[in-house]
């Protein structure tokens, strides 16, 4: 505490800082005792400043955003601090003017924008009612207004969109509907919970422009809560880290990202893999996990995860410090002044040859798959999803191919046709030589061991009822891998110490584990049957950056020592370059390029590969934002499925264009390769 | 949705159709010989008289076209002869029917005016008296069996403080009165007979509280539920965001939601109603197609029961259709 | 600006004191234990009523009829003059067993049907469901009234029509549960493992099943013994000397100044059912504690 007076300036005063958050403690009130999610956070935002909140899941950061517009339910408190919002001091509001003072002065965007809007409201409505509400608007006049900033966030044909209900919209437009929610009546500051967290990265790209847009043009003051530096990174000029319900460092964002002060920073950036990183380096991790908010540790709480704590960082609580002019860490090491060491890169070695068997280990020709839609009436006939639309890949043994794209590009449905979860509509599918195209689930078991998968989302696929000793053991007694349990068990408890899971945990239950654990415990599971070919469905989407970190440097090793192939699907282009020794980029059910992943990334040769790489949230990289979204898969548009939304269509691709060799090793489909320059990014 | 409401109709008519045989069915393959319960012991011991009786009543043709006799029977209104009554079944319905549509529509009444307002309050200030009255009122609701509540409420209202008139739909030496409708209500406001109109309303009181009990239990649990859930919803949360007023965001944003999964139980509280007036009518001896069909029933009035069973499951048909529609005009994302 | 070490919490007032946990508690399972309280009760009370009434149930006391509660005849005498509390007591067995085997065997038949539906997809799904809608285009208790009639007088017979209005819930239950588990990432990894299908239902959906299908279950049986006790009322559930909740209060309805006749025996039939569904609640908060006390 200061002991500075609250000022009592009148809200016009234009130099005022617009929040001035001062020693903020927030609990939940549990059985065990009080939980600090938030604990002693202070920052400052001044008027058209941005700020980002960034730190890993149960850090707090939702939590300050909670607070702060006071919207916290039971059993979540403030139990301290004071947050100031131009002056005013915001927690001893009374009920009416916490009322007039949000959604008017302050705004708030949440994360998931498929349930913010209410479903039986027309977006007109939802978009009006808080400027009549608040009276800043008649009626009449906020509707003209809504259609109109429905326009500005860029939502197509506002007027229609605006007499329609939500469901009708993808989870962009929405997002877009959301944001033009927030802006409606002028805020002074909008506070962003996660935007884009839901969203697909060219559509990621899309709503971030937004944002940037709203403060360069309004001065609108922005505080983007994420947990990806890369987002906070292309829209905000500070941020505040925080780990613990603390704010351990507070600096310019680009500062953090190239110097961090704090390891629990120094760890986030570097656990992030980036597409112009050098080839072949390893992930950066941290072990452990976040303290016990009930009972956090009475020192530094990063310190037994710190790579570099000294002997005082386990005696005295670090407070806040300025390292630097402008920055402030909560450190013992960088106190100061000095910077941490870079990772250390793993020296690691090259690349290994592929085997010198050439047969290809799984071959797939024009793989289509369809899926019944729902009746368009109660006679008419099925509309069809098409999930895939005509798929060729080759995996050679020891391999690993890259599957990337946006949601409903089809990458998930291919991977349950390789794995024959589905069966194909047509095409081939040849699996160790053998077609497996329409195999029965019977002449499927005896291959099953050699083909196997690890699914997305490490709470769904694993069985809550069964213990990871049962999980483990049950395919090693299936296929008679293991002729009684003893030896079983013996085998689960091999495979547990493979992926890093200690013995004594095999007797608990999936719910006892964190997610993490849970996806070690999938690729345990995974490993059991000695595969030659992993299906990877996406595998550390759901993780928070380090723990993905930790996920990825798993499989990296374990592709090493066993001879694994892998197929590996996901949407973040980085973390499939930094695995992956060739990619293959989905649009629409169909591959639009394939080839090695260094190559390909650096020199895209279709145009959408040029915009999916552009969008990547890195700062300093010059976007070029795609316009649209994917056209639906209920009607597949005729000729190159890209054309609606290619910079460079022509009239000639009105006819499909073949997945063709262009270069060495590199295929694209596409009538003019290469036409599409990715812009050149500033050199940093 | 036009196409909706067709796609509906369709569903419904084909669903008809198939009830109509199920109840065909029924009546048709009934073990213990009709021709014996009504012949008697003496006239069914002369093969030639059951001859030509099973004749007479078509017993001899197959199946199939005892359902076509059957089905252009109930197209002309047909639904056979009571046993007890020995009048048509659709008359003996068409007299009892409006007692019932009186109580029953009173009773709803009651359950909107009562659950829909209390699950709300029950939500909105959760764990409070307000939700522990509500909780208590929809346990009971649901589990005290209605006939026996009928039977309570008379014996304490009636037989023990004397608050409430006694059985019957009015005062027992009073004159029905003449009207249109059948509805005493309505006929006796048409008539601006106010003695009678409020006889008529005080015998309402007992019976439509007895009926509505259950359907205000199912109506109150199933609105807390859904208003508990629809405030738990992230719009709820952006409307606070947005500063709204708790009001207008209880009543504008989550009531409309939580209406949904409500009107979906409109079926389930019809047939509760009409289970219901079966007890309710049967105890305060009230002259409906309840305590008719609890008489078919204690008689084993096989005719009686298959029409009533035929009627009442049109009109469940028709009922869970008007929920489909008003589904779809509450749930944007049913509609095609 | 920051102590050296963490900084204690100034607590609100309303921080929860072990007093107030302990009634929290008592609030969230109270409930669910006085339901199994009740439910053990009376299936005690059905299995041991032979030895614990103090009267046979039909032993008729002319002289004696129509007498209010007193110590003789603890909850008084109906009009042929037999011990009301001890056809109370006769009377749990019939309402308990018509209870469970409806419920028990109409979910036995309904589950797989569904399960059966939604795993061999296309005709069979579309030909049981339809027959499920079928069934359920009627109001339930009259068409259990009419198949009731239909096939007689009877316990069993009524219990047979019930049992074909019971099931169908339990298939689009079944149906809808079998559908959610095959999509689930567990199901698909035990494909990928390449188990047999036996397997897969046995020790992968099942057991994921189960949860939910108890609770429906458990508040089912409430709903059951109202809907037999119902039909025993219209005179259809039991053949008369047979001692049956829902028929003695049909025996007394009239009776308006003996109410002990009609009275009793509805109250066992409340109290059961809100054992019942105090026990579904409980057993649904304890597999789900997100719905708690929806």
């Amino acid at each position: 505490m200061d002991g500075t007076l609250p000022r009592r300036e009148s809200a016009a005063d234009a130099a005022a800082p617009v929040l001035e958050v001062e020693d903020l403690r927030t609990v939940f009130l549990t059985d065990a005792g009080a939980v600090r999610a938030v604990d002693g956070v202070s920052f400052t935002v001044g008027p058209g400043e941005t700020l980002g909140i960034v730190g890993e899941s149960g850090s707090g950061k939702s939590v300050t955003a909670l607070s702060l517009m006071r919207l916290l339910e039971e059993p979540a408190r403030i139990v301290g601090g004071t947050v100031r919002f131009q002056g005013r001091d915001v927690l001893a509001m009374s009920g009416a003017e916490l009322r007039d003072w949000r959604g008017d002065r302050a705004a708030m965007v949440f994360q998931d924008p498929m349930t913010g809007l209410n479903p039986v409201i027309r977006i007109l409505r939802q978009v009006t009612e808080h400027m009549v509400s608040h009276g800043r608007q008649t009626p009449a006049k906020a509707r003209v207004r809504a259609v109109e900033l429905l326009r500005r966030m860029g939502v197509a044909a506002p007027e229609r969109a605006a007499a329609s209900f939500p469901h009708q919209f993808s989870g962009g437009m929405r997002q877009r509907v959301m944001l033009a929610i927030g802006v409606a009546n002028d805020p002074v500051l909008l506070i962003a919970d996660e935007p884009t967290t839901a969203l697909d990265v060219t559509i990621q790209a899309q709503i971030l422009d937004l944002l940037g847009n709203l403060n360069a043009e309004f001065g609108t003051a922005i505080i983007l809560i994420s947990h990806d530096l890369g987002v906070i990174g292309t829209v905000c000029r500070r941020v505040a880290v925080m780990y613990a319900g603390e704010v351990v460092e507070e600096a310019e964002t680009a500062a953090v990202l190239a110097d961090p002060r704090h390891p629990y920073s120094w760890a986030l950036v570097n656990a992030v893999p980036r597409l112009d990183s050098p080839a072949g380096t390893r992930l950066t991790s941290i072990d452990g996990a976040p303290p016990d908010a009930l009972n956090p540790p009475p020192a530094c709480r990063f310190l037994a995860r710190c790579p570099f704590a000294i002997s005082r960082c386990g005696q005295e609580h670090p407070p806040l410090m300025e390292v630097a002019p402008g920055r402030r860490a909560r450190c013992w090491v960088t106190a100061d002044g000095r910077s941490l060491p870079p990772p250390p890169v793993a020296a690691e070695a090259a690349r290994r040859e592929l085997s010198e068997d050439r047969r290809p280990l799984l071959e797939a020709v024009g793989l289509v798959k369809h899926f019944p839609g729902a009746r368009r009436s109660f006679f008419g006939p099925r509309a069809v999803v098409h999930a895939v639309n005509g798929v060729d890949l080759r995996l050679a043994r020891g391999e690993s191919l890259g599957i990337v794209g946006e949601s409903g590009c089809g990458k998930s449905t291919l991977a349950r046709l390789v794995t024959r979860l589905h069966e194909p509509t047509s095409g081939r599918l040849h699996f160790e030589g053998r077609d497996i195209t329409h195999a029965s689930s019977a002449e499927m078991r005896p291959l099953r061991p050699r083909l196997q998968m690890v699914f997305q989302d490490p709470y769904a696929s694993l069985n809550p009822r069964m213990r990871v000793r049962d999980t483990l053991a049950e395919p090693l007694m299936a296929h008679g891998r293991a002729s009684n349990r003893v030896e079983a068990d013996r085998r689960v408890l091999d495979l547990m110490g493979t992926v890093g899971l200690k013995p004594e945990w095999a007797a608990r239950f999936p719910h006892e584990f964190s997610g993490g654990q849970r996806q070690r415990i999938s690729i345990a599971r995974a490993l059991a049957l000695d595969p030659a070919l992993v299906v990877a469905d996406e595998p550390v989407s759901a993780l928070d950056v380090n723990v993905q970190a930790q996920v990825l440097n798993l499989m990296l090793d374990l592709r090493q020592r066993l001879g694994l192939s892998y197929l590996f699907i996901a949407h973040d282009l980085a973390v499939v370059r930094a695995f992956c020794d060739r990619v293959a980029v989905m649009y629409l059910g169909r591959i639009m390029e394939e080839g090695p992943a260094i190559a390909l990334f650096a020199r895209p040769l279709h145009p959408y590969t040029v915009a999916l790489t552009s969008a990547v949230p890195e700062p300093g990289r010059e976007r070029v934002i795609l316009g649209g979204e994917p056209p639906s898969t209920l009607a597949l548009p005729t000729g190159c499925v890209f054309r609606g939304r290619c910079p460079v269509a022509q009239p000639i691709c009105e006819e499909a264009p073949p997945l063709a060799e262009v270069e060495a090793g590199r295929r694209v489909a596409c009538h003019f390769p290469g036409a599409f320059e990715p812009p050149r990014t500033p050199g940093r | 949705m036009p196409r909706y409401i067709a796609t509906r109709l369709l569903a419904a008519a084909a669903m008809a159709l198939l009830a109509s045989l199920v109840v065909f069915l029924i009546s048709a393959l009934v073990p213990g010989d009709p021709v014996l319960a009504q012949l008697g012991d003496i006239l069914a011991s002369n093969p030639a008289t059951v001859a030509e009786w099973r004749a007479k009543w078509g017993l001899d043709l197959p199946l199939w076209e005892r359902y076509g006799i059957f089905l252009n029977g109930l197209a002309h209104g047909d639904l056979g002869i009571s046993i007890a009554t020995r009048r048509p079944v659709l008359e003996d319905i068409a007299q009892y029917a409006p007692a019932t549509v009186e109580l029953a529509t009173v009773s709803f009444l009651l359950t909107l005016v009562i659950g829909i307002p209390l699950g709300i309050a029950a939500a909105v200030w959760r764990d409070s008296w307000v939700d522990s009255l509500a909780r208590a009122v929809s346990l009971l609701g649901v589990s005290a069996p209605t006939f026996w509540l009928a039977f309570i409420m008379l014996a304490i209202f009636y037989g023990g403080l004397e608050w409430a008139p006694g059985p019957g739909r009015m005062d027992p030496i009073a004159f029905p009165p003449e009207g249109p409708t059948g509805l005493f209500l309505v006929d006796t406001l048409l008539a601006r007979d106010w003695e009678s109109f409020w006889d008529c309303a005080a015998h309402l009181v007992l019976p439509s509280i007895v009926l509505a009990a259950a359907t205000i239990g199912l109506i109150t649990r199933t609105t807390r539920a859904a208003m508990l859930d629809s405030l738990g919803q992230d719009y709820v949360r952006v409307s606070r965001a947005k500063g709204l007023k708790e009001r207008a965001i209880v009543l504008r944003h989550a009531l409309p939601n939580a209406l949904v999964p409500v009107v979906t139980l409109g079926g389930l509280a019809f047939a509760n109603l009409l289970a219901g007036a079966v007890m309710t009518e049967t105890v305060f001896a009230w002259p409906g197609l309840g305590r008719y069909t609890f008489r078919s029933a204690a008689a084993l009035d096989f005719p009686a029961i298959m029409g009533i069973t035929l009627v009442v499951s049109a009109t469940y048909l028709l009922v869970n259709l008007l929920v489909d529609l008003s589904y779809a005009a509450l749930d944007p994302r049913v509609r095609r | 600006m920051s102590a050296s070490t963490v900084p204690p919490l100034a607590l609100p007032p309303a921080m929860p004191v072990p007093r107030a946990r302990w009634r929290r508690r008592l609030r969230r399972y109270g409930p669910a234990w006085l339901g199994g309280g009740i439910v053990l009760l009376w299936v005690l009370v059905a299995l041991l009523a032979p030895w614990i009434s103090p009267y046979p149930p039909d032993a008729q006391d002319v002289v004696n009829r129509l007498q209010p509660p007193s110590a003789a005849h603890w909850l008084g005498t109906d009009v042929l003059g037999r011990d009301v509390f001890s056809r109370l007591l006769h009377g749990a067995r019939l309402s308990l067993l018509a209870g469970f085997t409806v419920v028990l065997v109409g979910a036995a038949i309904g589950t797989t049907v569904g399960i059966v539906a939604a795993w061999a997809r296309g005709f069979w799904d579309e030909a049981l469901m339809r027959l499920t809608d079928l069934v359920l285009c009627f109001p339930p208790i009259i068409l259990a009234l009419a198949i009731a009639a239909a096939l007689g007088i009877g316990t069993q017979n009524t219990i047979l029509a019930m049992l074909v209005v019971w099931w169908p819930k339990f298939a689009r239950l079944g149906r809808a549960l079998a559908l959610v588990q095959r999509g689930q990432e567990y199901v698909e990894a035990a494909t990928v493992l390449g188990l047999k299908p036996r397997r897969i239902l046995a020790r992968h959906i099942l057991p994921n099943t189960l949860g939910p299908l108890a609770v429906l279950v458990t508040l089912d049986l409430g709903n059951a013994i109202l809907t037999f006790a119902g039909l025993s009322f219209l005179g259809l559930g039991v053949v008369p000397p047979t001692p049956e909740w829902g028929s003695m209060v049909a025996e007394g309805r009239e009776l308006v100044e003996q109410w002990w006749i009609a009275a009793f025996p509805g109250f066992a039939i409340l109290t059961v059912v809100v054992g019942f569904n105090f026990c579904g609640d409980g057993l649904r908060d304890w597999l789900d504690p997100r719905a708690r006390s929806r």
